[in-house]
């Protein structure tokens, strides 16, 4: 989801932790560190990494592209290769048939049967290209905060993942518990009283 | 120390107690929210309030919507021992407008629709619009941040249970003895 959406969708995180100076090109380093790999001509199914906000489909950080007023803007692609169930069972029917008229059988093994379809995926995982996702990230480092612009659960784990080999630092996602203990106005008397607060009934 | 899985859960009646909180003082405090007057920023209801009752051993979920989510609907599951989990809202400054979903358990915002940047024509306005983006971003999240440091400061003291449950408990029966319009 983009940041200049109509309607976005955001989650939290308190970065702790900061980069050593000059910021910008430890940031730079990270970015370029974990930027997206291309993966339309190999076979793997799945690829994560950095792009740029503005051209998410050439990545590239060059000339401070990430810098925007105070905070750093850029992207998380996943790209994902879908290969439809039908289509694998297409292209097995066929191998099957091959391989059954060249050997003068009827029937292959459950193994045969399986190295075929390993190949079936292998082969049309080269010919079928990556679907991507874009998912906005802006990173206010002055306040340690970082937005990211999806709900979604497998993204969210991505960006932490993602986000910890590339810069050294850990995400805390932004909730209820997480927020009141590093509320400045939070004294330690309060935070003492936080944890064994239970749930109020309002009306019994 | 609790890790991150634990403390969300376990907490998460936290953020239920503050949407709830945060739809009294709505309809009692006549948008101020204890705010300077006049308010930088009004607060109203929006379409949509999703409450749940926890005390149920399986939840128990009702879904209030419409043009502005009728409140006497949502005063009977309250009664009834239920918590707000999600409230549509919509804010509004001077010269700035928000509408967005606010989810309790994880202070997420969804849906957020904010008063429009100006129109993109070249790749040199993207700077302008982004900026101005994450400015009207960061009016609203510090708003609500300010009130749920507010609520949180207030829940770990004793004003929790003396003074503000009994409050809210009075405007749950009030609101339910009243009759419709």
């Amino acid at each position: 989801m983009s940041l200049l959406s109509s309607a976005i969708s955001i989650t939290r995180y308190r970065v702790n932790g900061k980069v050593e100076d000059p910021i910008s090109d430890a940031v730079y380093l990270g970015l370029r560190k974990n930027m997206l790999p291309d993966i339309d001509d190999i076979e793997s199914a799945h690829s994560a990494g950095w792009t740029s906000f503005q051209d998410p489909f050439t990545p590239s950080f060059e000339g401070s592209s990430f810098v925007y007023g105070n905070y750093f803007v850029f992207s998380l692609r996943i790209d994902k290769k879908t290969i439809p169930a039908k289509l694998v069972q297409k292209y097995m029917a066929i191998e099957i048939a091959k391989k059954c008229q060249a050997t003068g059988r009827e029937f292959l093994s459950r193994n045969e049967k399986k190295m075929i379809k390993e190949s079936v995926i292998s082969i049309l995982g080269l010919r079928i290209p990556a679907t991507p996702n874009i998912y906005n990230v802006v990173w206010n480092y002055e306040a340690s905060q970082v937005w990211f612009f999806s709900h979604l659960k497998g993204p969210n784990e991505e960006l932490e993942t993602l986000f910890k080999t590339s810069f050294g630092l850990v995400l805390t996602r932004i909730f209820p518990f997480t927020f009141a203990e590093s509320c400045p106005g939070m004294s330690g008397f309060d935070l003492d009283l936080l944890t064994p607060l239970s749930p109020t009934k309002i009306l019994r | 120390m609790l890790d991150i899985a634990t403390a969300y859960k376990r907490y998460s009646f936290l953020g239920h107690e503050f949407l709830t909180w945060l739809w009294y003082l709505i309809e009692t405090d006549g948008h101020r929210l204890g705010q300077v007057d006049p308010p930088a920023i009004v607060l109203i209801l929006g379409k949509r309030i999703v409450l749940e009752n926890p005390r149920e051993n399986h939840a128990e979920k009702i879904t209030i919507k419409g043009e502005y989510a009728n409140f006497e609907a949502g005063i009977l599951p309250l009664r009834q021992g239920s918590l707000v989990t999600e409230l549509s809202l919509e804010a509004k400054s001077a010269e700035m407008t928000w509408e967005f979903n606010l989810k309790g358990e994880s202070l997420s915002i969804s849906a957020m629709k904010m008063s429009t940047t100006g129109p993109i024509e070249s790749l040199d306005d993207v700077e302008g619009a982004l900026l101005e983006k994450i400015y009207l971003l960061e009016t609203i999240l510090q708003f609500i941040d300010s009130l749920f440091e507010r609520f949180i400061k207030m829940r770990v003291s004793n004003d929790w249970e003396d003074k503000v449950v009994p409050q809210i408990r009075a405007w749950i029966i009030k609101n339910e003895e009243r009759p419709n319009l």
